[in-house]
């Protein structure tokens, strides 16, 4: 059975290359059976080889399959290879499942496009990059599939290309998360140089071989892997292309930019874990900016108008809790929040959606209104994915996995009471504003009648996330509650657990409490300003100081005027200077030199036999005069 | 027969070489100078019968049968130089109605 692993990637790839060369001669059912048909392949056998693993386990607690060798030179010869543990698999279940059921959504939401197989042929070839990135079992093959989703999330970001502020949105993804990738790149040659693989479990145990905790080598090399997770995972600094992305296609949204690649990060934190313990600084780092990003994300997501840009901030806030967990050391906690966390930011993504697409691509929260009993199916998803976002006590997903982030940040060894504090007040902060939307959109009076409403294949997506953005926090249940470990002790076979902190049950009981009364304030919070007195909002930024805040937080704390000031200015400037490049005068000199002499010499050259023949008769008479006088 | 070989014996050959140079400079300058196709290729022959006159004179001079042997071959080469210089005269007429070279200069750079 589990030879079967490397059809899961290869699948979708088949499927790309199809719709990309006949693409265009297929028709939209046909594209749209190959597009979903090929992910559906990969999420049935990733299911399937799923639960044939977990039976193995802990026996064999992971499988490798070498396809072929990539590249032979001398010492470096990184294969073709997959590597299946804990952690891979469940990226690989969730990146498969997910994607397949916004794929099926696609083909109602793109049906009008006249780019559909363009659309299915890219978004094919995401899922295949991610799953190359996610099974890789080198770092040079996460590279390959690092690169493939950013790719894909180029294209994908710019794919209405016809308005150029979506080819812009597209380049600033793209270059901005290029400069965390050449730090990641960096980090890679300094791997190779130092020990001479990039095999990951060989230098997992070579890295903890060679260097003593905390030595400058493990620093450098962790902080510049770390670079690379920055920009992907949309994190401080690097963290401004993500909300300008939103300019994609909405299921693009929630595939690329909120379930999967943006998490890639997270994941390449995790896969390389070692390397991070063995550099407490960099670690602490990692906490530090999981931490300010959730804050700042948060408090940005409060004052946006636009739907998506709302998910967008939230979607860095809530990977900003999964460095948090990274960075104090709870690796299950993190990716126990990935999981959940894509089930249900897929789900809020694509009720979005749904609200875009039966109001024409209406983004204005404040132009929509009342919509709970026009489009009910969009308004429960969001409901529940909004609950589940918010951390809702006791019966949503998001709620366990928080939960348990926030526990971390406070009990771990390498936790603080800040941390903790950070992550209380970013739940407090989320639940307002997802439930401001929730408020907005969907309560109150009508401001755009919904024409459209969603057919069978937007509506089933919904039904089925909607329930895995409950039920997912089910498979771990903190001791409080019933004490169910299934995902953690899965996940120890790949990564080490957490050391089992000292039985303050009274303290995990407090923290629990404590997050879920935050969540319930957000709520509540929320409900008083925009569903009570949806007037006070309004009138509270009448007041100029207020107001300078919201103008400050809209524009996501002045980063992007920040950087364009800092960066983006001066390079056009000193490129404006160097118009002429100075080092391509030089060649550019030879040629006008080579051109001018032709001008000279082809002058001479009059067509007329007697001047040749005097050109002849007087070279002839200066060459026997020379040979006279020598 | 003797006297006469005896009077040619007496020129020296330096005569014979300034009548070459002479000649050749004589053909040079009318090939220069003249503008009409038929003077220019009777300017080359005659540049070429000093040439000939010059590889006789030194084989005079060195008692060598070379000089006139090389001779013969210049005429052949004049001979088959005339010929496909004179078709190349009636191509020039016929497309130029002119026998002036001058015309002919297409192909300037």
């Amino acid at each position: 059975m589990l030879h079967a692993l490397w059809i899961i990637p290869a699948s979708p790839l088949a499927g790309f290359l199809l719709l990309s060369i006949f693409g265009k001669r297929f028709p939209r059912r046909a594209v749209a059976v190959i597009g979903c048909g090929t992910v559906g392949l990969s999420a049935v056998l990733a299911l399937m080889l799923g639960s044939s693993f977990i039976r193995t386990l802990p026996e064999a607690s992971c499988y490798r399959q070498v396809l072929w060798e990539w590249i032979s030179v001398t010492g470096f010869e990184p294969q073709i290879g997959f590597y299946l543990d804990a952690i891979s698999l469940l990226m690989m279940v969730v990146v498969t499942f997910v994607a397949f059921w916004i794929h099926l959504y696609s083909t109602e939401f793109m049906i009008d496009d006249e780019g559909y197989s363009r659309f299915f042929a890219y978004m094919n070839l995401f899922v295949s990059s991610m799953l190359i990135l996610v099974l890789a079992d080198n770092l040079l093959l996460i590279y390959l599939g690092w690169e493939g989703v950013g790719l894909c999330s180029y294209l994908l970001i710019g794919f209405w290309y016809q308005d150029p502020a979506n080819g812009k949105a597209a380049q600033k993804a793209f270059i901005v998360t290029r400069i965390g990738d050449t730090a990641m790149a960096v980090g890679l040659f300094l791997l190779f140089l130092k020990l001479g693989t990039l095999d990951i479990q060989t230098i997992l145990v070579r890295a903890a071989d060679t260097w003593p905790t905390g030595s400058g080598m493990a620093i450098a090399i962790a902080a510049l892997l770390l670079g690379g997770a920055v920009g992907k995972s949309a994190q401080l600094p690097l963290q401004t292309w993500l909300p300008d992305a939103m300019a994609g296609p909405t299921p693009v949204s929630a595939l690329i930019h909120a379930a999967t690649m943006v998490t890639a990060g997270v994941y390449l934190i995790a896969r390389t874990w070692m390397l991070y313990v063995l550099a407490p600084p960099v670690q602490a780092a990692v906490a530090v900016i999981g931490a300010a990003t959730l804050l700042i994300a948060g408090a940005a997501a409060l004052a946006q108008r636009d739907i998506k840009r709302v998910l967008a901030y939230s979607t860095i806030s809530q990977i900003g809790y999964m460095f948090l967990a990274l960075g104090v050391g709870a690796w299950s906690a993190a990716m126990f929040h990935f999981m959940t966390h894509a089930f249900f930011k897929a789900l809020l993504f694509l009720a979005a959606g749904v609200v875009i697409h039966c109001l024409h691509h209406e983004h204005d929260i404040f132009k929509m209104g009342g919509l709970r009993k026009r489009l009910p199916a969009a308004f429960w998803a969001f409901l529940i994915g909004g609950a589940s976002l918010a951390g809702f006590p006791l019966i949503t997903a998001g709620f366990y996995s928080k939960d348990l982030i926030l526990w971390e940040a406070w009990s771990s060894e390498k936790g603080s009471a800040w941390l903790w504090a950070a992550g209380l007040i970013g739940a407090f902060i989320t639940a307002i504003y997802v439930f401001r939307v929730i408020f907005v959109v969907f309560f109150g009076e009508e401001h755009t009648p919904a024409e459209k409403r969603p057919g069978r294949s937007m509506q089933l997506p919904l039904v089925i996330l909607a329930f895995f953005a409950i039920i997912a926090g089910f498979v771990e249940i903190p001791k409080t509650l019933g004490n169910f470990h299934w995902f953690s002790a899965l996940l120890s076979t790949a990564i080490p657990a957490q050391r089992e902190s000292t039985p303050v049950r009274g303290a995990e009981m407090a923290s629990m409490t404590i997050a879920g009364a935050m969540a319930l304030l957000g709520i509540y919070l929320a409900y008083l300003l925009y569903l009570r007195k949806p007037g006070y909002p309004g009138q509270l930024v009448r007041a100029v100081p207020v107001r300078k805040i919201q103008r400050f937080l809209f524009s996501g704390w002045g980063l992007d005027w920040l950087y364009d000031r800092l960066f983006v200015r001066p390079f056009v400037w000193i490129s404006r200077i160097n118009k002429n490049d100075f080092i391509d005068s030089i060649y550019g000199g030879m040629a006008a030199l080579c051109r001018s002499l032709h001008l000279l010499f082809s002058s001479t050259e009059t067509g007329r036999v007697r001047m040749y023949a005097a050109g002849i008769a007087i070279g002839a008479v200066i060459l026997v005069a020379i040979a006279v006088m020598l | 027969m003797e006297g006469k070989a005896i009077m040619i014996s007496q020129i020296p050959p330096e005569y014979a070489l300034g009548l070459a140079a002479i000649l050749f400079a004589l053909g040079l300058i009318g090939l220069l100078v003249r503008r009409n196709i038929l003077f220019i290729l009777i300017s080359i022959e005659i540049m070429l019968n000093a040439a000939g006159l010059a590889f006789v004179t030194a084989g005079y001079r060195w008692g060598q049968p070379d000089g006139q042997v090389v001779f013969l071959f210049i005429l052949a080469t004049a001979g088959a130089e005339v010929s496909v210089g004179l078709a190349l005269v009636l191509r020039l007429y016929k497309h130029f109605h002119t026998l002036d070279v001058d015309a002919a200069s297409n192909m300037k750079g």
